[in-house]
């Protein structure tokens, strides 16, 4: 234990700790809102006639929190994390790397009343208004300085793979959120703004924005975090680097030219929607092959499955992530895409990610980086467990009431009568929906009972490390004085 | 003299000549990552970085009772 003081002092753990603290506390935030709104769906009278509360509003905050809020925090302490362990150098820019941490809680923060007072730019995954986009924009430039001037002090002369992972990630999410955001203020003291693009070009940005946040905020990043998290805990190196070295090329190669299967079946040029169906089938290969090389990494050591709930997160979270970058694909196809187009398969597509995937894989990083972190063990390995059995019920609860939501209401809606009338009306198919909404909220529930138990257990291990380092100090200075 | 760059205006052109860029460029990276016997060592080794940096003992409780 001594040896993880002095790692303490060598490295800029202050700033991952705030970060942790609040990826759990977004966490808890996120999710509550998520499962309110899907109660919203179940049960409509929860609005309340109250405009703050209707699901239109709540549905940014819900997504806000949870991808920029817990994600994009957990993804700043592991980072941060990282580059320092397997660079072994301190971060660089301390100031700055701190003004990092006000400048994103500022940004989710605001942008979180923002909604709630109706005020968005009503654009999917980046419904911030205008002051908020320029915060961010500045926020992450100074994340890529700090990260780059990191790497570029390291003593260790190669780059560990997963900071090939966050460097893309951050540079691609620049990129993405500069162009997606590039619009005209009504007035210099107005919220609302003009896009600079207009029509099908618009929606084309929006949705090259949107699904290149999947590839690379929710899943080039996340993967970073794989290859660092994985080995670490199972005490094991990754299974091929050579594989990750073509791993990363191949998805960092597909996934720009994706986005556009998001608006099959629109004014889009044809040959648009052909390439990024083309693309995402594509992109299954690297999708694949990473996930292999994660659970790989445990070949030989397949007991530590049975004993660490840790790595029980950490796996589950790739077999998600292999399901989902195999659904994704699928879904891309026009056909396929015909049925599940707005319908609830959607939602339960982004949700096997969000929550297998992401979630999980960010679970099990901070189970492992927490008692490293506050020096001293996890409060209870019992909650860590309760929390695996929690999530895992929840997302299965949750996906498999979407599949059944998705599929009943596409088949509905293209159903014909024999005179070559609708067969359904529109209603009969929103009544079809509630016994799949009211599973969905289960499962919310259930997920959300985990992540409070994880905050319980979080905060604990802290108050625990504290008391610890307390007691020691209380010692060191007894001797000292004895002496 | 630069009127050869005009060949790149061409949609018709770029979009066969970006094709077998990126093509032949991922195939380089392939054949870069998997022949040679010193440069595929080389690069194996560098999967224990993480494990390089070991400065704790466990902090999973089964394993730091042992």
């Amino acid at each position: 234990m001594a040896n993880v003081a002095v790692a303490n002092e060598q490295y800029n753990y202050d700033i991952v700790r705030k970060f942790t603290i609040m990826t759990v506390v977004w966490g808890v935030l996120g999710m509550l809102a998520g499962v309110y709104i899907a109660a919203e769906l179940a049960w409509p009278f929860l609005n309340f006639d109250n405009p703050a509360l209707t699901f239109g509003r709540l549905r940014p905050v819900h997504t806000t929190l949870v991808i920029f809020g817990f994600g994009g925090s957990a993804l700043f302490a592991t980072s941060y994390y990282v580059v320092q362990r397997t660079c072994q150098v301190r971060l660089w820019g301390g100031k700055l790397a701190n003004y990092t941490f006000w400048g994103w809680q500022l940004s989710v923060g605001i942008a979180a009343i923002s909604y709630l007072l109706g005020y968005t730019q009503a654009r999917e995954y980046a419904e911030m208004v205008w002051p908020i986009d320029l915060l961010i924009a500045v926020t992450w430039v100074i994340y890529l300085i700090v990260y780059v001037m990191t790497m570029v002090n390291r003593s260790q002369p190669h780059i560990y793979v997963a900071n090939w992972f966050f460097i893309a990630f951050i540079l691609a999410t620049a990129i993405l959120h500069i162009f997606n955001n590039m619009a005209v203020p009504v007035s210099m003291f107005s919220l609302s703004s003009y896009s600079l693009h207009a029509g099908v070009q618009d929606a084309m940005t929006q949705w090259w924005y949107g699904h290149n946040a999947v590839g690379f905020f929710l899943t080039a990043a996340f993967l970073g975090m794989m290859y660092y998290f994985i080995p670490k805990q199972a005490g094991r190196p990754v299974y091929s680097y050579r594989l990750s070295i073509i791993h990363f090329w191949a998805l960092i190669f597909l996934y720009m030219w994706v986005g556009a299967h998001h608006l099959h079946w629109t004014a889009l040029p044809d040959w648009t929607s052909t390439l990024a169906a083309t693309f995402s089938i594509l992109l299954l290969l690297p999708s694949w092959g990473g996930m292999i090389n994660g659970i790989m990494t445990l070949s030989g050591a397949w007991d530590r499955l049975r004993n660490d709930p840790v790595v029980r997160f950490m796996i589950v979270s790739l077999s998600f992530y292999g399901m989902s970058t195999f659904e994704g694909p699928m879904m891309s196809l026009k056909s396929v895409n015909a049925l599940s187009h707005y319908t609830d398969w959607t939602i339960g597509h982004v949700h096997s990610g969000a929550l297998g995937w992401v979630a999980m894989i960010s679970m099990g990083s901070l189970y492992h980086l927490i008692p490293r972190l506050w020096e001293t063990k996890m409060y209870s390995e019992k909650l860590i467990f309760t929390h695996f059995w929690l999530a895992t019920i929840g997302i299965v609860l949750y996906i498999s009431s979407m599949w059944v939501a998705g599929i009943g209401q596409g088949l509905m809606l293209r159903a014909f009568d024999e005179y070559g009338n609708l067969a359904y009306t529109f209603i009969e198919s929103v009544s079809f929906l509630h016994t799949p909404y009211v599973v969905r909220t289960l499962g919310g529930v259930f997920f959300l009972s985990g992540m409070i138990i994880m905050a319980y257990n979080v905060f604990m291990t802290i108050f625990k490390g504290r008391k610890e380092a307390a007691v020691l100090e209380a010692k060191l200075a007894a001797k000292l004085a004895n002496a | 003299m630069i009127e050869w760059l005009t060949w790149f205006t061409s949609m018709e052109n770029t979009k066969p000549f970006v094709l077998v860029l990126f093509f032949i460029t991922f195939v380089g990276i392939i054949l870069y990552v998997y022949t040679g016997k010193n440069r595929s060592e080389r690069l194996e080794s560098y999967k224990n970085i993480p494990l390089t940096d070991e400065d704790e003992q466990s902090t999973h409780p089964e394993e730091a009772s042992k």
